[in-house]
């Protein structure tokens, strides 16, 4: 009697794998509340054109379980705080002003938050959308470490990466996603595959191709690993 | 000029203005979309990231600067970067992103910008 019931407190606890019924129904509930704002399947994008960017209303999320750590996605999808300063389509966040272009941020919407279940159920799902493992398997990383000096020169200097990305708080262009926390919220091979060829995993993205080889990559990554590991 | 050959000339004119506005739009579109966040929403070079920037993006409205360029030296930058052109790296190249088609609608795009849209 009492094995029964952990047995069936274990089932509906989803401590067992999903089953594919959970599955589809999780897909539909994420479909209509993130669907209208995040693709979960891959767009059609050579269809769709370059003006798709323009009508984005939240980064891609198909391919999720190529990307993201999954305990931080579970966390931050219960707290979520911002990640990209302009928001997801800079050129529609920002107005001209007498000191250049600033950002308007009215134009920046805070982030619906799940609660706990909710946020599990749907990092389960996320996690599992993985069209990309093909990009990951070719791409060459171990992670390593270098020298503070030796990285921050690449990522600013050699490379321009600070132009649109900011490696501490408060330092670097505004464009991009903040990287001093793109060690805790992403996979390291994601990271390296991103940055050798950023179009591959989004054709529309706002990202340039820089052209890296392996081990000009790897000081990159290496550097993200070095702030990432001390960020707050 | 004889009768066919107004036609041809009418035929051409209808036939290759929209595919022209086209171009221009597919310009727009794309420095709007890939550009701006460097050069700025009206093109000026002073877009919201400039203030992270130790080398000021062109101002691709000023007419002097923009004249002192061929087609082929803004096709150039644009595809392989700042670098290609002994200029600075924070001019990134976009062959990895964009067409050869599409970078040939960014060069007609900047010259709307400089030196046909009245300032
Ligand atoms: C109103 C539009 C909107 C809705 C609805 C929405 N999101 Fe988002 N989402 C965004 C935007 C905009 C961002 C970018 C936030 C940032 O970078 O600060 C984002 C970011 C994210 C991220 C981080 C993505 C990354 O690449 O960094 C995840 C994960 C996410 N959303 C999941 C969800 C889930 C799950 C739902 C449904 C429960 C959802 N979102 C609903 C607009 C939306
Ligand atoms: C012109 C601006 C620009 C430059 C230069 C640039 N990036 Fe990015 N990067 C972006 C944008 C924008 C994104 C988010 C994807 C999108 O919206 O297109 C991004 C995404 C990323 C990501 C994934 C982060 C995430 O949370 O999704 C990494 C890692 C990254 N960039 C690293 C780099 C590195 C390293 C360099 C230098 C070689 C670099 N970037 C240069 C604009 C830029
Ligand atoms: C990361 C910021 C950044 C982005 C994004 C960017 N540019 Fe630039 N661009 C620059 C900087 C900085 C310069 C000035 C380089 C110098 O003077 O050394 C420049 C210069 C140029 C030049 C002039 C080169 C010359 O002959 O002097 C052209 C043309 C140009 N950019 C076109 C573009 C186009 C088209 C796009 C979008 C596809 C674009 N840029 C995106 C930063 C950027």
């Amino acid at each position: 009697m009492r094995l029964k019931l952990l047995a069936g407190l274990l089932l509906t606890g989803g401590l067992l794998q999903p089953s594919p019924g959970a599955l589809a129904d999780t897909g539909q509930w994420l479909q209509s509340e993130c669907g209208s704002c995040h693709a979960l399947e891959k767009p059609d994008y050579p269809a769709l054109g370059h003006v798709e960017r323009v009508t984005r209303k939240g980064p891609p999320l198909h391919f999720a379980g190529n990307k993201f750590q999954a305990g931080w996605l579970e966390s931050w999808l219960q707290d979520p705080v911002r990640i990209r300063p302009a928001g997801v389509f800079p050129p529609g966040a920002v107005v001209p002003s007498d000191e250049g272009d600033v950002i308007d941020p009215a134009t920046l919407e805070e982030h619906p938050a799940l609660d706990a279940k909710q946020a599990k159920r749907a990092a389960d799902y996320l996690m599992v959308l993985r069209p990309h493992d093909e990009l990951i398997a070719a791409t060459i990383y171990e992670p390593g470490s270098i020298a503070r000096r030796m990285g921050e020169l690449n990522f600013t200097k050699f490379n321009g990466c600070d132009a649109c990305h900011s490696d501490g708080p408060g330092y670097g262009g505004l464009s991009g996603p903040e990287l001093y926390t793109a060690w805790q919220r992403l996979q390291p091979g994601f990271i390296a595959s991103f940055i050798a060829d950023p179009a591959a995993w989004d054709p529309h993205t706002l990202m340039p191709k820089a052209g890296l080889n392996d081990s000009a990559v790897g000081r990159l990554a290496n550097y993200l690993k070095l702030i990432g590991e001390e960020a707050p | 000029m004889n009768y066919s050959a107004t036609l041809l000339a009418s035929l051409l004119l209808a036939g290759s203005l929209p595919a022209l506005a086209e171009d221009l739009e597919h310009g727009e579109n794309l420095y709007t979309i890939y550009c701006t966040q460097c050069h700025g929403v009206t093109g000026n070079g002073d877009g919201v990231n400039v203030p992270a920037m130790s080398v000021q993006p062109r101002n691709h409205r000023d007419q002097g600067e923009m004249s002192a360029r061929t087609d082929a030296e803004l096709f150039k930058a644009v595809k392989e970067g700042g670098k290609s052109i002994n200029k600075s790296v924070l001019m990134p190249p976009w062959s990895g992103n964009l067409s050869d088609d599409d970078i040939h609608a960014l060069v007609r795009y900047m010259r709307h910008l400089c030196c046909e849209s009245g300032g």
